[in-house]
């Protein structure tokens, strides 16, 4: 069977509430999934978990990676770096910035590490000019002036710019997993078109995709095999490609109709951050 | 080479009769001496009260316990900054073919193990050596700036310093005269040592050099004790261009107090960076005069501190002349329990119209229990002037580290990164490669994970 990330009744929690509430998604090798779902539905604390952020708190529920010869690898008891050489990748919907710290540089420890998982801290990084030479053949493929990996990482970036050195990470990365959290937003048109070819292009056969967006274009080169609806931090509806189309154009009126326990849920978590700042 | 004595059990008039005797002075040098022995007598170690002093602990700094030593048996460190300059094949800088350093200065304990200066740079006129050789020769070059640039009266350790001095560097560049190679300075104290060293160095107009010091223990236990009671004087000619760089990198047990000042002619240039890694305890105050127009003084602290210790600063940025600019930029970065005082200070005089004066703090806490206090201050006579300060005080940020790690990096590789991430805006202004690289890797390889 193909390799595949298997998310299994998955709750997750923030500060103590609950946000995801049994989400079961399985992600093949080589596969495009779309995820979306209105603001504040869990799509980003999906991500989070997946990756391993320490605020996010898995309570119930289960992330494999499982091989091809079937050998599954749990998700949970690896730390966020651990997963990322395991083969995971998150796009972040808003990137860090770490100031003084050349992208550049950032990318060559990261490509160093995720490349040779057992790498001990202290040990050689890849050797400058394979990276460097690499680096501008990518930063070439996404049409990027050079001179950005000399920036600070995120440090000033404009919207388009943090997007679109979020991609270049993954071009360099070439992870197993990618989840793209709203690698669209911020992107004018023509980044967003390119941006979508550069995905497919790196992607290719090699990679499970999970897409979160609000939009279709990313999609346009990358047709999902399954578009997933969030609400109320449940996959409360899969689908094909139309489906994302459907929802682009139409809202999630129809599905909050539908499934009418998830929209009480999602009712009930905005109720709740409203009272928060009350209650604390 | 002199005679050792046994320790001076403290620094009394014996002492200084012992240190008379083995280092001879000229008359006016040796007059400094006496007179700065009487100072001392009358005075108290500084407490709490004096503003300077304010967060100071010295309580358990005993005095009497401390006394110049003989040279022992130990050898220099290598220290952080020398490795970047291979040292030329047996025979030193003689041997032929240019050097990557234009002179090396080493004491242990105040002893004078190594002294070298490239002969072409001699034969330029270029005055290089231990302050015991050089004063007497040259005494009409050096007597005016000699312990007169520093205020020797100020404080207990100033006076200290005016009367015990040894093992010290002198280096005069006449006018015209540029150094293409730095000069490197090490001064090294074994377990319990003492070091009194003074360094002055003098740059005639137009005038070219870098300095590179630092201060390190022997061995390697990074705990040995000691102390250290400096003096840095520095005059910056006219027209004159000097990079200073101070490395303090004692042991953990060892107690630093240093005063130094610069001074900068019309239109000279001083980027003098000074950086902490070590000791118990730091009081150090590093003033600047602009007392010519248009000089310019750059100045750089890189700090990071662990353990209990704690590093307390004074700067003065005093533009005395008009149209002159100082720009101070202190970074620090704490761990564990230590403490970091800056307190500056711009004073502006009258006369100083047009001044261009600038001065931030910036701590990175990588510790609850860390403390860092910054204390800015102007005083400002003059009425056309720019000055402006800033301080910050920050944790590093936890989603930086996840963001970090999830692209493989290590909580410790993050952590490393981000702290090296906060030094580099200082180690921009910073245009010695070699230093900047020395101060990141031993930076580098203090940070442990923060949790
Ligand atoms: N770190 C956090 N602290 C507090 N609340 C959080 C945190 N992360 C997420 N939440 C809450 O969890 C819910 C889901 O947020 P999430 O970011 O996953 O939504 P999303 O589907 O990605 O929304 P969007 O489309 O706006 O990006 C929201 O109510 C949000 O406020
Ligand atoms: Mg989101």
């Amino acid at each position: 069977m193909n390799e595949r990330l298997e998310i299994e009744n998955l709750h997750v929690a923030v500060e103590g509430s609950e946000i995801l509430k049994g989400v079961n998604l399985t992600i093949g090798r080589g596969e495009v999934h779309a995820l979306m779902g209105p603001n504040g539905s869990g799509k980003s604390t999906l991500g989070y978990a997946i990756m391993g952020h320490p605020s996010y708190e898995v309570t119930a529920g289960s992330i494999m990676l499982v091989d091809a010869d079937g050998t599954a690898h749990d998700v949970l008891e690896m730390e966020p770096d651990g997963r990322a050489r395991a083969g995971i990748f998150l796009a972040f919907q808003r990137p860090m910035a770490i100031p003084g710290v050349r992208l550049a540089d950032f990318l060559r420890h990261s490509v160093t590490n995720v490349r040779d998982p057992d790498r001990k801290e202290g040990q050689e990084l890849m050797p400058m000019r394979e990276f460097r030479g690499e680096l501008k053949d990518k930063m070439k493929e996404l049409s990027m002036d050079s001179d950005f990996a000399r920036r600070y990482v995120n440090d000033g970036f404009s919207g388009g710019e943090m997007k679109r050195a979020e991609i270049l990470q993954l071009a360099m990365l070439r992870p197993r997993f990618a989840i793209l959290d709203e690698t669209d937003s911020g992107l004018d048109a023509d980044a967003v078109r390119l941006a979508s070819e550069s995905i497919a292009r790196i992607g290719g056969a090699e990679m499970g995709i999970l897409i979160i967006t609000h939009h279709e274009q990313l999609l346009e080169h990358n047709i999902p095999l399954k578009t997933h609806v969030m609400l109320g931090g449940r996959i409360v509806e899969s689908g094909g490609p139309e489906l994302a189309a459907e929802l682009h154009k139409q809202g999630y009126e129809r599905i909050r109709k539908a499934y009418p326990e998830a929209a009480a849920a999602e009712e009930e978590m905005e109720a709740e951050r409203r009272l928060e700042p009350a209650a604390s | 080479m002199t005679t050792t004595t046994a320790p001076a059990p403290s620094f009394n008039r014996d002492a200084l009769e012992q240190l008379l005797a083995d280092q001879p002075l000229p008359a006016w040098a040796e007059q400094q001496r006496r007179a700065c022995l009487d100072r001392l007598e009358s005075l108290d170690l500084p407490d709490r009260r004096q503003e300077l002093w304010m967060r100071t602990d010295l309580r358990m700094f005993k005095p009497q316990a401390w006394g110049l030593r003989p040279a022992g048996d130990a050898e220099a460190p290598e220290g952080l900054l020398a490795p970047a300059f291979p040292q030329a094949e047996e025979g030193g800088v003689a041997a032929g073919g240019r050097p990557d350093y234009a002179g090396h200065f080493t004491t242990v304990n105040g002893h004078v193990s190594r002294c070298e200066i490239d002969p072409e740079l001699s034969r330029q006129g270029v005055v290089f050596g231990p302050a015991a050789e050089v004063l007497a020769e040259h005494g009409d070059l050096l007597q005016k700036y000699w312990l007169r640039v520093i205020d020797t009266d100020s404080d207990y350790f100033a006076a200290l310093h005016g009367a015990f001095h040894r093992g010290s560097m002198v280096l005069h560049v006449p006018a015209g005269v540029k150094l293409s190679q730095p000069i490197h300075c090490l001064a090294a104290i074994d377990d319990g040592g003492v070091d009194t060293s003074h360094v002055l160095v003098v740059l005639g107009e137009g005038a070219e050099a870098t300095v590179l010091t630092e201060t390190a223990s022997c061995g390697t236990t990074g705990a040995a004790t000691g102390f250290h009671c400096g003096g840095t004087e520095i005059v910056v000619g006219r027209g004159a261009s000097l990079r200073m760089v101070n490395v303090q990198n004692w042991d953990r047990g060892v107690w630093h107090v240093a005063r130094q000042k610069a001074v900068v002619h019309g239109n000279g240039r001083l980027q003098w960076t000074l950086a902490a890694l070590g000791s118990r305890l730091s009081q150090v105050a590093q003033d600047v005069a602009l007392v010519g127009e248009h000089a310019e003084a750059q100045v750089n602290g890189v700090m990071f501190t662990e353990g209990r210790q704690q590093l307390v600063y004074n700067t003065l940025q005093h533009h005395e002349a008009p149209s002159c600019r100082s720009d101070l930029l202190y970074k620090g970065a704490l761990q564990d329990r230590s403490r970091l005082v800056w307190r500056g200070m711009i004073k502006v005089d009258k006369a100083a119209q047009k001044t261009d004066g600038y001065q931030r703090n910036d701590n990175l806490m990588l510790s609850a229990a860390a403390r860092a206090d910054s204390i800015p201050g102007l005083e400002i006579e003059a009425d056309d002037v720019r000055c402006t300060h800033g301080a910050t005080s920050g944790r590093v940020d936890e989603e930086q580290i996840f963001y970090a790690q999830a692209r493989g990096l290590t909580a410790d590789e993050a952590t490393r990164l981000v702290v090296a991430g906060f030094f580099q805006q200082v180690f921009d202004r910073i245009t010695i490669a070699s230093v900047r690289e020395a101060l990141a890797a031993a930076i580098g390889s203090r940070i442990r994970r923060v949790s």
